[in-house]
């Protein structure tokens, strides 16, 4: 402890807070801001954070370090209304179409106007005429609706180190655009939606694919399937009325079937598949002589990156499709020769898997292999329009035939899972012991980077994870200039690994974590914890496979040229 | 577009100033004082040189008044429309020039790019009101009949 500062009238202790906001929250006042997230650098731009000081001066609470002995008011008659008019004139030049924004009900700038009783807008409208730019698969941007606040650039920039976006001009011509202002499609952007997770308007928002999906699934002519990805189930809780990092997905299940979906599968038997023929990959790999290392390839927006960003590193990337597009192709053949129209769905929590499932390499016998993605918060949205009262469902198993799943498979959600599953199947031992011993070699966490070396029948092989594109960038440039030499390189775009992508609800970073350790303790209760001891996986690869799995369940990314327009 | 630009002089900009970010708006200087604007085929190589993502590049490139991405004409005319040669009649010369140049409305540069024709908000030089400049020289005390003079006097306004 440093000293005491002063807020409201409460002496209030200094840790190591970077802010006078930090230490607010702290204290639990939820002091409004739109520019404010502390994993970005500090912006300063929307003045919504403004404190009163002793002499009446103000501060942005974002933008001061704590000091000792200051004090501070943090909703004084004056706050009140400029926090009110600054709501006022971010409203003057909004369009205020909230009603049919993909945004109502989770705009920062909805609730603060309606929180502060915003009921009349002096100024004029000057909001411009919304012009969205929809070509990317994953998310929308509308300028019409952006605040200025820059969080989407800050995450672009910082965090996911691929800067596809920034302010383009100034004063009042100034907006967030691309270089020249090109469309999404056809600018660096790799489609992970960190920037619509931190838009507090809907000027970035992820991409809808509501409206298809119930189309299609009440149609009486199309059987709908549908599968769920490890980490949706640990993040739909708190939305729904319970405990974030909560299992629910018996009740998701519960929930699809009466909808209509006619099976509801479970992805993380994609997962299992993965693993086997990942690590079979692997095995050969290592046998090789090799200077790059082997990297995972389940993350679209990691694939998205290197083809943009690290062409040469293609060829290093594990041929293996994504656990949807595994777990898809499977559905597919197993609905093929079924008489009806069959459309099948994946609730996934990324926007990147979204544009992964409308590129030309994921087909099969001429159809795409999945035909919509939903994200998890769409998940939630076809709920609420069900009408069903979430909690009182009850839970429910997924379908036969691909109903047993592993925990080597869950824990995919999370960075680090891939390469715990990994290595559980290549330690070819299920003992308690050995398990442990697996789960301590590193590889856990939400750390942006973790390196561990593991025995391997007499060798030591180097592994890294890493998670948060701003990390991969940064490892790559090691790895390429020889500086940091791995066999296996687990990678996630999104910060944490999927739990945290951008089409979850949005939490800070430490709830994130919660979500994590909801799929550990899934793991803990299953019965089969390595994919390879899943004992359809052996089903499936001699029945409905067989002959076929390197067509299935493998990709290679030489179509790049005409799938990133 | 490989013609537009010179790969060996970027690569002597880039190199002068250490690829360092921070000397960014230098060399976009430098390269704008070689091709009177910024082309476009610049930026890829300008962002692989510093680190830059092009977005950050393109948000410097248009928040400086200074910075042009469109090709200026050879001959570049700025009117001042500071308050004092606005007061004293600096919009009837735009006029005039535009008019002459038969510039599209909105638009800066002759399609021949023989000539740009900017308005400033002050060139400091109040007391010769209403000034224009020609690729950088001084002319004092305009009207727009000596504008049109200046732009006959220059050969490259053939056939106007
Ligand atoms: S989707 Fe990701 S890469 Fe694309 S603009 Fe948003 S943050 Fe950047
Ligand atoms: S698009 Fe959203 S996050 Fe980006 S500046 Fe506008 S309001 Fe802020
Ligand atoms: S949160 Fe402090 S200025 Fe925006």
């Amino acid at each position: 402890m440093k000293g005491y500062m002063t807020i409201d009238n409460i002496p209030v202790e200094i840790h190591d807070e970077r802010n006078i906001l930090e230490l607010i929250r702290k204290i639990g006042i939820e002091l409004p801001t739109f520019c404010y997230y502390s994993e970005l650098s500090i912006h300063g731009a929307c003045r919504m954070c403004l404190v009163e000081n002793e002499k009446g001066g103000l501060e942005a609470a974002c933008s001061e370090p704590p000091r000792v002995g200051h004090k501070v008011w943090t909703n004084t008659a004056r706050l009140r209304k400029y926090r009110k008019n600054i709501l006022e004139l971010l409203l003057s030049n909004h369009n205020r179409d909230c009603t049919v924004c993909n945004k109502s009900g989770e705009c920062r700038l909805q609730d603060l106007a309606l929180k502060f009783g915003i009921k009349n807008i002096r100024y004029l409208n000057t909001a411009y005429t919304p012009e969205p730019d929809e070509s990317s698969a994953s998310v929308s941007i509308d300028r019409s609706k952006c605040i200025l606040c820059g969080d989407c650039i800050r995450v672009c920039n910082e965090i996911q180190n691929v800067g596809a976006i920034d302010f383009a001009f100034r004063g009042s011509q100034m907006k967030v655009a691309t270089a020249f202002g090109v469309p999404m499609a056809s600018s660096p952007c790799v489609g992970c939606g960190q920037c619509a997770a931190v838009c507090p308007t809907g000027a970035i928002s992820v991409k809808n694919s509501l409206e298809a999906v119930w189309s299609d699934l009440l149609d009486k002519n199309t059987d709908v399937t549908v599968q769920i990805a490890p980490a949706v189930r640990v993040a739909i809780g708190k939305r729904m009325g319970f405990e974030e990092g909560q299992n629910a997905l018996g009740l998701i299940v519960a929930a699809l079937k009466r909808m209509g979906f006619v099976k509801v599968f479970d992805t993380t038997l994609g997962a299992d598949m993965t693993v086997e023929e990942e690590s079979k990959e692997f095995l050969k790999f290592v046998e090789k002589t090799h200077s790059l290392p082997l990297f995972t390839s389940c993350c679209p927006a990691w694939i998205n990156y290197a083809e943009k960003r690290y062409p040469e590193l293609m060829g290093n990337i594990s041929t293996c499709k994504s656990p949807m597009q595994m777990f898809g192709a499977l559905v597919k053949q197993y609905y093929k020769n079924n008489g009806k129209r069959h459309v099948h769905v994946a609730v996934m929590p990324c926007t990147a898997k979204k544009y992964e499932a409308v590129r030309p390499e994921f087909t099969c016998d001429g159809v795409p292999i999945v035909d919509h993605v939903l994200s998890t918060q769409e998940l939630i949205r076809m709920i609420e329009q069900s009408g069903y009262q979430f909690n009182k469902l009850e839970p429910e198993a997924v379908d036969n035939p691909f109903g047993i799943v592993t925990g080597a498979g869950v824990i995919f959600g999370v960075s680090g899972g891939v390469t715990e599953a990994v290595l559980r199947t290549l330690t070819e031992d299920s003992s308690n012991a050995t398990l442990l011993q697996t789960a301590m070699a590193g590889e856990r966490g939400m750390e942006g980077l973790k390196e561990l070396q593991v025995e391997y029948k007499g060798k030591t092989l180097s592994i890294a994870v890493v998670s948060g594109l701003g990390n991969v960038g940064r490892l790559l440039e090691d790895i390429l200039s020889g500086k940091k030499v791995f066999d296996f390189v687990e990678v996630m775009a999104c910060p944490g690994g999927c739990v945290c992508g951008a089409g979850q609800p949005y939490v800070p970073l430490s709830v994130k974590e919660i979500r994590g350790k909801g799929l550990y303790a899934i793991d803990k209760l299953m019965s089969y914890k390595r994919s390879s001891d899943n004992p359809l996986i052996e089903d499936i690869f001699s029945g409905i496979l067989k002959g076929r799995e390197h067509e299935l369940l493998h990709v290679s990314y030489d179509s790049q040229e005409e799938s990133t327009e | 577009m490989e013609n537009v630009v010179n790969m060996d002089f970027l690569e002597e900009i880039v190199s002068y100033f250490k690829r360092s970010p921070s000397s960014i708006i230098a060399m976009l200087q430098e390269i704008q004082e070689k091709y009177r604007y910024l082309p476009k085929e610049i930026f890829p190589f300008l962002s692989k040189s510093t680190g830059l993502s092009e977005a950050r590049i393109y948000s410097l490139a248009t928040f400086y008044e200074n910075f042009s991405l469109e090709p200026k004409g050879k001959n570049i005319i700025k009117v001042c429309d500071g308050t004092a040669c606005h007061v004293r009649k600096s919009l009837p010369i735009l006029e005039r020039l535009k008019a002459k140049l038969k510039l599209e409305p909105g638009a800066v540069t002759t399609k021949d790019l023989a000539f740009t024709v900017e308005v400033v908000a002050c060139l400091g030089a109040c007391g010769l009101s209403p000034v224009i400049t020609l690729n950088g020289k001084a002319y004092p005390a305009m009207t727009p009949d000596k504008a049109t003079e200046l732009l006959e006097s220059l050969i490259e306004v053939k056939g106007e």
